[in-house]
């Protein structure tokens, strides 16, 4: 051993790591559990849950408040979980990762505390027709308070954006915004942001990232992805529900508006007058999700102990096997791009069979997966449904519950078909 | 009978593949849309009345849904008709869940009245009759022309 500068990658082994999870100690209906609906929310380790027992048995206090021992303890977690935050999306600086209650938090609070005082009449709002309500109804709405215009970025019929008339949105007023999902909850279709954000700044406009889908699966850059902000949740990639953070460029959160407002944001307040604390206080009024954000950090400590680039991999393989036994069923269709250019998500139809008859006979089965609209309605109208199934996957899922999957769909046309 | 089997029983997946009063009407007395925003569902229901202005004459559906909410809209439809409006308008929702006679889990009991519920909009926009609890406080938002 030894004398080896460079290693590669070790390949994931998701039945040693499912043992991580309690929640797969249980059965659903008298079956083990076959989760697969990760992109609606993950599972979590014992590692986070061990960790968030801990912080709240020997280091919980409230942050940034008390000059005493547990008030520093707590604060050092706080912000220790701060910079794994930063170094996980190589953020520039860690007070730069700004903590909300989620990416649609993050995103309202760039819609708000930018958009209601630098959009106006004559000024666009460019998103796509593949974004996730979160990115998507905050800018509908500050746009029409504003009077300034939504524009749309089409799909094609691989359910890819089309850039092709991009440049003709420029003819119809000022781009001041262009907003994207890095990967496509809905399809898993990983989108080109690096693109879009030049395109974005040579329009003058801030580029505003949805990375709720993409932080979990796949190595993040907001450096090399050129964006200004980028969102994330961490719910979706083993951590604690009701926290996220939100990565924006510098100069731009202190130019900013406050969006919350209360305590520990301020710099002085008088009877007449308030001035805003530094970045990133300034967003963060009150008590924070602090034991939550903690375990954001335990949550990033553990992907990276398996491997983020081991996680794509093992994601892009159960794309890919689920794609093929998922074609050889009757009635079936699949939306979203090839194997190679999506996360691990499966938006299917089954002949003229709800989603939700669907996922009740599959629950039965004791497999879980997402029935309904996923939060995009604009996109299943483009689809022409009303709803879709999906089966999404993660670093625990293993192929048995793809093939049990596939039996339960066989079962449901039998029953429903 | 096992958890599947009571779900999906006959009677259920008779109503679902063969639905009752499902189309249009034309020149309808009565009308309105409902929709389940947990899945996208829409329903549309027509209410045509007979001489009396009150008995339902003809009641028709249409829009897609689960099984669960296209049998019950379909069991709605052969339950109502013939009946006073001004009775229907009340029709306590039991009546309706005894019919369709399976558990449902408060999620699937939204599909399951998501007929009904339309059903007495269409009635209260066309008579002004009481409206069902979902509804009620939120008159003015709901598009009652």
């Amino acid at each position: 051993m030894g004398g080896v500068a460079v290693t590669t990658q070790a390949k994931l082994d998701a039945p040693r790591l499912r043992a991580d999870f309690p929640i797969f100690e249980q059965q659903i209906h008298g079956k083990p559990l076959a989760y697969l609906d990760s992109a609606v929310s993950t599972h979590k380790p014992r590692q986070v849950l061990d960790k968030l027992r801990t912080f709240y048995e020997t280091s919980y206090a409230n942050v940034h408040r008390g000059v005493y021992t547990l008030s520093e303890r707590a604060t050092a977690e706080y912000e220790g979980a701060r910079e794994k935050l930063a170094r996980f999306i190589n953020a520039p600086a860690a007070r730069e990762v700004v903590f909300v209650r989620g990416a649609t938090e993050g995103l309202n609070l760039v819609a708000y505390a930018w958009g209601l005082v630098n959009l106006g009449p004559g000024d666009l709002v460019v998103v796509t027709e593949l974004e996730h309500h979160s990115n998507f109804v905050p800018w509908q709405y500050i746009a029409k308070r504003t009077g300034a215009e939504l524009r749309m970025i089409p799909l094609d019929d691989s359910g890819e954006l089309d850039l092709g008339e991009l440049d003709a949105i420029p003819r119809e007023g000022n781009v001041k915004v262009v907003a994207n999902n890095l990967v496509s909850n809905a399809l898993g279709t990983i989108n080109p942001i690096e693109k879009l954000s030049a395109w974005a700044h040579a329009q003058g406009a801030i580029m505003v990232v949805d990375g709720a889908q993409a932080a979990p699966h796949r190595a993040i850059d907001v450096q090399a992805l050129g964006c200004d902000f980028f969102a994330f949740s961490a719910h979706k990639m083993c951590g604690p529900t009701s926290v996220g953070a939100l990565w924006g460029r510098r100069e731009l959160l202190q130019s900013m508006e406050p969006f919350n407002l209360g305590g520990h944001m301020i710099r002085k307040v008088t009877f007449e007058e308030t001035t805003w604390g530094e970045v990133p206080a300034k967003f963060e009024a009150g008590t924070q999700p602090i034991a939550e954000a903690v375990g954001f950090g335990a949550a990033v400590d553990y992907l990276n102990d398996v491997g983020i680039d081991a996680i794509e991999q093992h994601e892009h393989e159960l794309a890919a096997y689920s794609l093929g036994k998922m074609a050889e069923i009757p009635g079936i269709t699949l939306y979203g791009p090839p194997a190679d250019r999506r996360a691990g998500i499966v938006s299917f139809n089954l002949d003229e069979i709800h989603p939700h008859d669907v996922a009740q006979i599959l629950d039965m089965e004791g497999v879980a997966i997402r029935a309904g609209h996923h939060c995009c309605q604009p996109l299943m109208a483009k689809l022409g449904v009303a709803a879709t199934n999906r089966a999404s996957f993660y670093l625990y899922t293993i192929p048995e519950e793809i093939d049990r999957l596939v039996e339960g769909l066989h079962k449901v046309r039998k029953v429903l078909g | 009978m096992s958890e599947f089997d009571q779900m999906y029983r006959e009677v259920i997946l008779d109503h679902y593949k063969n639905p009752r009063g499902h189309g249009l009407l034309e020149n309808a007395d009565a009308q309105a849309d409902g929709q389940n925003p947990l899945c996208g569902d829409e329903v549309s229901i027509f209410v045509a009345f007979g001489e009396d202005g009150d008995t339902i004459d003809e009641v028709k559906f249409s829009g897609r849904g689960c099984a669960i909410s296209q049998a019950a809209t379909s069991m709605l439809m052969e339950l109502v008709k013939g009946r006073s409006a001004t009775e229907v308008a009340t029709l306590p929702r039991d009546e309706l869940l005894d019919e369709i006679g399976i558990p449902l889990t408060p999620v699937r009991l939204k599909c399951a009245l998501l007929g009904l519920s339309t059903l007495k909009l269409a009635l209260h926009k066309a008579k002004g009759t009481p409206l069902p609890d979902e509804w009620a406080g939120m008159a003015d938002e709901l598009d009652l022309k």
